[in-house]
């Protein structure tokens, strides 16, 4: 049904999508803002359109909508529990590892759904690749580590090479290169995670998806990682869950804000996509009163 | 600021001199209850340590007169009716249960391990999965010598034809089905311990299923398998009941056949614990068979051992690869 409006959006054309028939209480989506793409630099990556993800019973987000572009940070903000974690597993299909967990909607990668019976994930997740909360190195060498991705999609020579691309692209090289053999877990923290986005880039992805990277880090290593998504934002496209407000402030150049509501029939509240927009709009002048009061501190 | 309740506190007077300060920093609480509760497991633990050097101290001494006179003839020798016979020995229990060793290795760790990996990586969780996973667990719950029926009637009566009726053959299968449930749990365990956030990783740079478990769920389980799967099959060569039903000899073999000696796969069978639940009812009317029969247990703990520290040394390597 969305094919020929896609197509349109694909060409670069700003159209702003009908939204599917709304429910009983989309009385507050009637000031659904339309994004201001006037700035927008890179070419269309993702297109999500009503994203919903359920978990069982448990509807986890509903009415997501939002472009991410290339050579871009995009950043996920909003209070616990919003879903905005889970969208970003849906990017590269994470989701498809929880037996229970449903997604309704739609995620067109470059243009191909990425749910699509004859999508293959593990295809997909080679492409969009990953970094998690708490730093997860495997229990092997840092080299091993690096190589991993590499390996299991059959690259067998000029490992060295990827190996030390990716470490140099990760920041991570210098204070490494000596020590290939050593266990990972003998990095510190922040060395650790650096570690897992050197393992990400390896296999050579077009974006990158990082669910609140900084979290489980010290100030210092968070500026680390922080500088390293400018510079890898020229190559690759970034998706950034944060708890942190200032973080994506900092970085990112587009910002999405993500609520919870409560629906009438549901124990637990579900989380909506509020707004997206350029970061400085989203922090400076934002269209939806939640928004503003989120980034003003005034949320509650 | 106005003061909180609790720092306004009366009664609590001035916390803040020296004395007090002093007073209450050095004040030794009497912690009864936490005294009496490390009392209490620090006795089950001598208990338990007491109990096993009395066992091991008594079976040592009663068979010390084999042990230290002729124990290359007893661990050569076979099953005679008369202890004085100078070939008394426990060659055959040791072959049969050589074989009950390889068979629970071959058959149950294979099968027993695969099936814990569909099961913890593979299958989808839903009612069937934990109806099996619940049967497993029972299964491992039931008596030894139900397992015992089970052969007879599977191994000894129906598959006749392949086994050749009572054989180490059959012996073999049965104790590896014995063990099968116990290798399924351990197996699940240790794989459940593996943490989450390692198939993530994997699964984030695109690997498979089976990637993921070929490359870091089984490394990272593999002591954890290696523990269990060794467990049971210390269980499965200290089994008697069903090798009675299965049809282990409890008199003369007639043959003593060698380790290697794939024929006596066909053949009537005893081992190490039929022999010495054997002699030690032969002791009522020949007393040197009580002798025979401790040394026997000697042996066969000795068996054990081996393969248990042959298991713990096999573990540190794996749990040396995992840091």
């Amino acid at each position: 049904m969305t094919t020929t409006i896609h197509d349109a959006r694909a060409q670069g054309e700003q159209t702003q999508i009908t939204q599917e028939p709304p429910g009983p209480d989309a009385g507050a989506y009637d000031e659904m803002p339309v994004p201001n793409m006037s700035m927008d630099s890179g070419e269309l990556v993702f297109d999500i359109k009503g994203l919903g993800v359920s978990y069982g019973d448990f509807r986890a987000v509903r009415d997501v909508d939002f472009p991410i572009r290339s050579n871009e940070i995009t950043a996920m903000i909003g209070p616990s529990g919003c879903g905005k974690s889970t969208v970003l597993r849906c990017l590269n299909r994470m989701n498809d590892l929880i037996d229970t967990a449903r997604v309704e909607g739609l995620v067109e990668y470059h243009g191909v759904d990425l749910y699509h019976p004859s999508v293959d994930p593990v295809a997909v997740r080679r492409r969009i690749g990953m970094v998690f909360q708490k730093p997860n190195p495997f229990p092997k060498s840092i080299f091993d580590n690096v190589a991993f991705g590499p390996r299991v999609g059959g690259v067998r020579s000029g490992l060295d090479d990827i190996v030390e691309q990716s470490l140099r692209k990760a920041a991570l090289w210098d204070e490494v290169k000596d020590r290939l053999k050593d266990s990972a877990f003998g990095l510190s923290g922040g060395q650790q995670q650096r570690l897992c986005i050197a393992r990400a880039l390896a296999v050579d992805p077009e974006v990158l998806l990082m669910d609140e990277p900084c979290s489980a880090l010290d100030p210092i290593a968070t500026t680390h990682i922080e500088d390293l998504m400018q510079d890898l934002k020229a190559e690759y496209s970034i998706v950034i869950v944060t708890h942190n407000m200032q973080q994506a402030a900092r970085v990112s150049d587009r910002t999405a804000f993500f609520t919870t509501e409560k629906d009438a029939d549901s124990v637990r509240p579900t989380g909506v996509m509020v707004e997206c927009d350029r970061t400085e709009m989203i922090f400076s002048t934002p269209v939806d009163e939640r928004t503003e009061n989120y980034v003003t501190g005034r949320f509650g | 600021m106005v003061p909180s309740p609790h720092l306004s506190s009366v009664s609590m007077g001035d916390r803040r001199t020296p004395e007090r300060i002093d007073a209450e920093l050095r004040r030794r609480r009497s912690d009864l209850g936490g005294l009496v509760f490390r009392t209490v497991l620090q006795v089950g633990l001598i208990l338990a340590l007491l109990v096993l050097c009395v066992l091991l101290v008594d079976v040592v001494r009663d068979g010390w007169s084999v042990l230290s006179t002729r124990l290359g003839d007893f661990l050569s020798g076979t099953l005679r009716s008369r202890s004085v016979d100078e070939q008394l020995g426990v060659h055959q229990g040791l072959v049969g249960s050589f074989w009950i060793a390889v068979f629970t290795a071959v058959l149950a760790f294979p099968i027993g391990i695969g099936a814990a990996i569909y099961l913890e990586e593979f299958a989808p969780r839903n009612r069937i999965t934990r109806f099996v996973d619940l049967n497993i667990r029972n299964l491992a719950g039931v008596p030894s010598v139900v397992y015992g029926l089970l052969g007879l009637f599977l191994f000894v009566s129906g598959l006749k034809w392949f086994t050749g009726g009572k054989t180490l053959l059959s012996a073999g299968l049965t104790l590896a089905i014995l063990v099968l449930p116990i290798v399924i749990i351990t197996a699940s365990e240790a794989i459940r311990a593996v943490p989450d956030s390692l198939r993530e990783g994997a699964y984030g740079v695109g690997a498979t299923r089976w990637e993921v478990v070929r490359n870091l769920v089984l490394p990272y389980a593999a002591p954890g398998i290696l523990t269990g799967t060794l467990l049971a099959m210390s269980r499965a060569i200290g089994e008697a009941a069903p090798l009675i039903l299965v049809g282990a000899v409890t008199g003369r073999l007639g043959s003593d056949p060698g380790f290697l000696d794939l024929g006596a796969l066909t053949e009537r069978f005893v081992a190490m614990p039929i022999v010495i639940t054997e002699w030690t009812q032969n002791s009522g009317r020949d007393i040197g068979f009580a002798a025979a029969a401790a040394a026997a247990i000697v042996v066969l703990l000795a068996f054990v051992l081996t393969l248990n520290s042959a298991a713990i040394l096999l573990r540190n390597r794996f749990e040396k690869r995992r840091r």
